[in-house]
């Protein structure tokens, strides 16, 4: 495991101002070990709920983030999550950007296809991640690195 | 090590999950699991989720395979108590949790249960 | 004159005269004011007595252009305090923008009086007032927007659980008619609801019974196909009743997949099938 000795992770995606201009305030959280992944679903949720997602809304975002953070860390090496506040006139959403230096995803079709029941896909999940948030993006670049940007607004 | 305790009453053990559980937690009662099965000769495990609001994939595959490991062992499993806005996550995440049954509510597991070993 | 000084003079004029503008301006308000059901006396008096002190302080904060600046938060706060009850008590946007504006006429006499000397200043300073207050009214009518978009919400959410009534048929059967067109907005919450009852009668089979809708399109029915699986996931069951032939052909043109959801076509076939699955049967006497 290739960890940078900051917490900054070395890779140069432009998810990471993707939502730039709805962007509020952002939030950067070390996704290294098990308990990032529980503090993170602690922390998307009080967001879900200062924002009033119901509770369906919040379930399924904090769903999200675990399985994106699990994955930062069981196949990315670990990285960081970056929170957003983000504001489009009067819509309100909350933006997560994942983020790590591990092996990139040489098949990104091949991942976005559900990972669980068929045996097909390759167990990351993201088909299923993707169903759960509104806004899904993903920049992998293997030997480089993998990002992860889902966005869910208030409805 | 924090670990999550496991109840038994009569050949049934008795899991309620309360915390936000970390992966090596929950890998932790997958294994205390099968091997109180074994110690206690147990025939039913009922796990009670009505606490969790959230059921990611490693959970959710910790329950399957739990259930499944109980079957081999000649056990039942049930889980009760799970969340609507679970139950909708999960079915959006394309999870079935196949091979394990579930239940509304603990009183009811225990009739689930009741009704299948002898 | 820099903005500052225009801002000092008129925090000047205005608690100078503080007493008189508040006077002229009541006695113009409660002519304008023909229902006095809606807002009375003494809470007019209030609020303009209220609205002139925190609008003097505000003044005195320099910014006179931009009504988002923090020295304006205290007029702010009061002017949404005044539109949102004026909102509830039945009020006009209009009536209320008219709280604001009708403040110009009694500041101009004393802009006037004070600034007789120079012109320019006096046409400055007018102008600048005007377009602070035009602002300011402009802010009660979106807060009264806002509002009001807060009781429709409301009232729709209220309408949503009228709409999902739920009939407990016998022990562990549940009858939730849906009645109306559903979107899928509308059918994400009444799906919501459907389980959440599940769980609240902790009933063994909900049966859904769809003859109160007249369509349905793709997404209704795989949200009412989502709604099943959670439900076995859960530990109930589903069964689904009242489908027409129209709607029995739509699903399958549509392709969703009933195979393992039991239809019916009525709620009382439905009622025998799930009295069957929860072990119980009616027995004819005699």
């Amino acid at each position: 495991m290739s960890a940078a000795l900051n917490n900054a992770v070395a890779f140069d995606t432009a998810l990471l101002e993707l939502h730039a201009r709805l962007r509020t305030a952002r939030t950067t959280l070390p996704l290294r070990s098990d308990e990032d992944v529980v503090g993170l679903r602690r922390h998307v949720r009080e967001r879900a709920v200062a924002l009033a997602l119901s509770l369906v809304d919040q379930t399924k975002l904090v769903t999200a983030a675990s399985e994106l953070a699990r994955n930062t860390i069981k196949y990315g090496g670990g990285g960081e999550v970056h929170l957003d506040a983000l504001e489009d006139g009067f819509k309100r959403g909350i933006g997560l950007i994942f983020v790590d230096n591990g092996p990139g995803i040489a098949d990104l079709d091949m991942a976005l296809r559900d990972g669980y029941t068929t045996g097909g896909g390759l167990g990351l999940g993201l088909g299923g991640s993707k169903r759960l948030v509104d806004e899904f993006d993903i920049d992998s670049r293997p030997g480089e690195g993998t990002a992860v940007s889902v966005v869910k607004w208030k409805r | 090590m924090e670990r999550i305790p496991i109840l038994r009453m009569g050949d049934l053990l008795l899991v309620t999950i309360q915390v936000d559980m970390h992966d090596r937690l929950a890998m932790t009662l997958q294994d205390d699991l099968t091997e109180r099965i074994v110690r206690d000769n147990a025939k039913g495990v009922l796990i009670d989720i009505s606490a969790l609001d959230l059921v990611d994939s490693f959970i959710g595959r910790m329950i399957s395979n739990t259930a499944a490991m109980a079957r081999v062992l000649d056990a039942q499993t049930v889980v009760v108590g799970m969340q609507p806005a679970v139950a909708i996550t999960l079915v959006e995440l394309g999870l079935t949790l196949h091979g394990v049954k579930t239940a509304l509510n603990v009183e009811k597991g225990m009739a689930l249960l009741g009704k299948n070993h002898f | 004159m820099t903005t500052q000084d225009y801002a000092n003079r008129i925090s000047q004029i205005i608690q100078e005269h503080e007493a008189d503008i508040g006077a002229e301006w009541v006695a113009q308000l409660e002519a304008l004011t023909v229902r006095t059901n809606v807002v009375s006396k003494e809470q007019l008096r209030r609020h303009c007595q209220q609205f002139l002190t925190a609008f003097a302080r505000g003044t005195r904060g320099g910014e006179l252009q931009n009504i988002e600046h923090r020295s304006w938060d205290e007029v702010r706060d009061l002017l949404a305090e005044i539109s949102s009850s004026r909102a509830k008590a039945g009020s006009t946007p209009s009536e209320t923008a008219s709280f604001v504006f009708s403040l110009k006429q009694p500041l101009f006499v004393r802009l006037n009086e004070g600034m007789a000397g120079d012109p320019a200043a006096l046409a400055g300073a007018s102008w600048t007032i005007s377009s602070l207050l035009d602002k300011l009214g402009l802010y009660t009518i979106e807060v009264f927007q806002r509002a009001r978009d807060q009781i429709i919400v409301r009232q729709q959410q209220e309408l949503l659980e009228l709409s999902t009534p739920v009939v407990k048929l016998w022990n562990g059967i549940l009858a939730l008619p849906l009645i109306g067109t559903l979107d899928s907005a509308r059918t994400q919450v009444v799906m919501e609801n459907i389980l959440q009852k599940i769980v609240d009668t902790g009933a063994a089979i909900a049966i859904i019974d769809i003859t109160g809708v007249p369509t349905v399109d793709t997404l209704v029915a795989q949200h009412l196909m989502k709604t099943i699986a959670a439900a076995r996931l859960m530990g109930a069951d589903c069964i689904i009743s009242g489908i027409r032939p129209q709607i029995a052909q739509t699903i399958v043109h549509l392709g969703v997949n009933l195979e393992d959801v039991t239809t019916k076509a009525s709620l009382a076939d439905a009622f025998v099938v799930a009295l069957e699955r929860t072990g119980t049967s009616i027995v004819k006497k005699g």
